[in-house]
């Protein structure tokens, strides 16, 4: 996965955004994209409640991804799809960290969290610790 | 092995240590309460919560999770308790250990997939609502000052997160809504009213109860349902948190260490307990992945009872009363509500009957039954349809039978064939879209082909796959000679 663009999507239109900038980069430098889905704690109880066992669930949560995967197979650009676990900014953090990323991408505020006025919570954690560009769409 | 074993305690000391602290602080209030609703000493939920951390930390098969006196097992105990007192339970708690033993023995986890979604989520959405109607006697109609502190205190609860996220708000607004009544002197009922706190440590001892058939009798009922619930709450919270944590668990050393923990709980004093949901889930948020976590949480409990016996019994019941509150809340799936109209009826059926079934038994394990009980049955409905074709030929009749031929479909099924169609001198069932599962399956084809014979009317059967067709030579008649329908 080692200098890949990472693409953090929760199926939003921020996130649908950008993907079209992710795109961009992917098509530019020749690179692939990681889509990564991050599955909140808070989450994980309502969704193993609600689905018949693991497969079930990754299914579903795919789901989400649905008009992300969409944009990015109309571009024809070479992804991947990664579910994390936790909360999102650290888990989008870490895993970029750890697996060298070379780009971030990702919109300014997503589905879950309140509106916040400048940038999502998110987005800010992930400018501020994650060791490569990020690229933070409106 | 030993490598598994030294990543399972020592992998992530630091988070572990300091998330066993959160749950050991946010499970006082808890463990206080649930012994309230159980009706015992507090001591006794808060020792099970001790001897249940710390022996699950070593025995269970999940990991991080958190495993204490809960509610849901309270819930099962209120009657047996008023019956026949403590001695009895702490019996009950042992004996519900040694059937968890077993069924963690039988591989038990493997039939969890047999319990549908519906079910389960009426199985927390029922215990969030005797939860919440467990504390109603506590609050409703005592004194307008009681009221005050439980709003008060559910004010504190969901407003303090907003500002300090590391200390849980259920312990910071007991501590300070009993400051407040301690020195306002406020006329509340406290939690010395209801039950004594000893500043002793837990001692073993043998539960004084005759050892006959009619104690057996006595507690088994109990001990079947507590290790049932208990199972059913602890793999379900395993499943969470293998989600929580993208890791796997052996559900059956769960089930095994479940029932071990229990053994030793009833053996110290306490009552039974399983894994719980809420804790596991603040345990995992506030960084807790090993073994540590668990056993620190039990043992830094202990520390807690010792130092704050005495004031433990200060806590005014409006301000617990109103921690169940949030844990009630908490408990409760609301996303099914909002996902009633996108399921199918059939699961909201299954949801509600087993959430009726418990409020008016009081017995989770009661309303799991009839949810298994009734989706079973809206299962075999559903696949009871069985479709016949009917494609004419010459004096020839083709028939193509698709879909499930056994007890609850065989009705139907006989009666969609024309037994005297006009000049037809064969007829030909297809089965290969279909398959026969019993003898009331073969009964019926039994029965079509001997009232076509009866007609003169030549038949032949194909298309049936292995199964249907070693069971069609083993049990029907029809191609026995002078093949007769007995009676039935």
């Amino acid at each position: 996965m080692r200098g890949n663009i990472l693409l953090a999507s929760d199926g939003s239109d921020h996130a649908l955004r950008a993907t079209e900038e992710a795109i961009k980069l992917a098509k530019g430098l020749k690179k692939e994209i990681v889509v990564a889905y991050v599955v909140n704690f808070d989450q994980s109880k309502k969704d193993v409640l609600h689905s018949a066992g693991s497969l079930d669930r990754e299914q579903k949560r795919k789901k989400q991804l649905q008009s992300t995967e969409q944009k990015l197979q109309e571009a024809e650009v070479a992804y991947s799809i990664k579910l994390l676990h936790g909360v999102p900014g650290p888990a989008i953090v870490e895993y970029a960290n750890e697996n060298a990323v070379s780009y971030v991408v990702l919109g300014s505020r997503g589905l879950n969290d309140l509106q916040e006025m400048v940038l999502g919570s998110v987005s800010h954690k992930v400018a501020k610790r994650a060791q490569c560009p990020v690229l933070i769409v409106k | 092995m030993f490598t598994q074993l030294k990543k399972e305690w020592f992998g992530n000391v630091r988070g572990d240590i300091l998330s066993g602290i959160v749950v050991a602080l946010a499970l006082v209030p808890e463990a206080i309460a649930f012994s309230i609703i159980a009706g015992v000493d507090p001591m006794v939920g808060l020792y099970a919560s001790f001897s249940m951390a710390v022996v699950i930390a070593f025995m269970g098969g999940r990991p991080a999770m958190i495993s204490a006196a809960t509610g849901a097992m309270a819930l099962l105990m209120v009657t047996f308790v008023k019956d026949h007192g403590l001695q009895y339970l702490f019996a009950a708690t042992i004996l519900t250990g040694v059937l968890q033993v077993t069924f963690g023995w039988l591989k038990v986890a493997r039939f969890m997939k047999f319990i549908p979604r519906s079910v389960m989520v009426g199985f927390v959405n029922a215990l969030a609502i005797l939860i919440f109607m467990a504390q109603v006697p506590h609050f409703v109609g005592i004194s307008t000052m009681t009221y005050v502190f439980v709003a008060a205190t559910l004010a504190i609860i969901y407003i303090f997160p907003r500002f300090v996220k590391s200390i849980p708000s259920p312990l910071v607004a007991i501590v300070v809504m009993t400051v407040i009544a301690v020195y306002g002197g406020f006329d509340l009922r406290t939690v010395g009213d209801l039950g004594t706190i000893t500043q002793s440590l837990p001692s073993f001892f043998i539960p004084d109860v005759p050892f006959n058939f009619e104690t057996l009798s006595i507690i088994f009922p109990t001990a079947l349902a507590l290790s049932i619930v208990g199972l059913l709450e602890s793999l379900l919270t395993a499943s969470i948190v293998d989600d929580m944590t993208d890791t796997t668990s052996n559900k059956n050393r769960e089930a095994r260490g479940q029932g071990i923990a229990n053994i030793v709980t009833g053996f110290f004093g306490g009552m039974a307990g399983c894994a719980m949901i809420g804790q596991s889930v603040i345990n995992v948020k506030s960084g807790g992945r090993g073994r540590l976590s668990t056993f620190v949480a039990g043992t830094f409990l202990l520390f807690l009872i010792m130092v704050l016996g005495g004031v433990v019994v200060q806590i005014p019941m409006p301000a617990l009363v109103a921690v169940m509150i949030m844990v009630s809340i908490g408990t409760f799936d609301w996303s099914s509500l909002k996902a009633v109209t996108k399921i199918p009826i059939t699961d909201s059926i299954v949801m509600v009957v087993t959430v009726v079934t418990v409020v008016i038994t009081h017995d989770l394990s009661k309303g799991v039954f009839a949810g298994i009980l009734l989706s079973a049955i809206f299962f075999t409905a559903k696949i009871s349809k069985v479709d016949v074709i009917s494609s004419r030929e010459a004096d020839t009749l083709n028939y193509r039978a698709s879909g499930q031929v056994f007890f609850a479909s065989v009705t139907d099924f006989v009666d969609e064939f024309d037994y005297q169609p006009e000049g037809i001198q064969h007829v030909n069932i297809n089965f290969s879209e279909a398959h026969v599962w019993d003898d009331s399956g073969v009964a019926a084809i039994d029965k079509i082909v001997l009232k076509y014979r009866d007609n003169g009317i030549n038949v032949s059967l194909s298309g049936l796959n292995e199964a249907s067709s070693s069971m069609i030579k083993r049990m029907a008649v029809h191609d026995k000679s002078g093949g007769k329908l007995s009676g039935h």
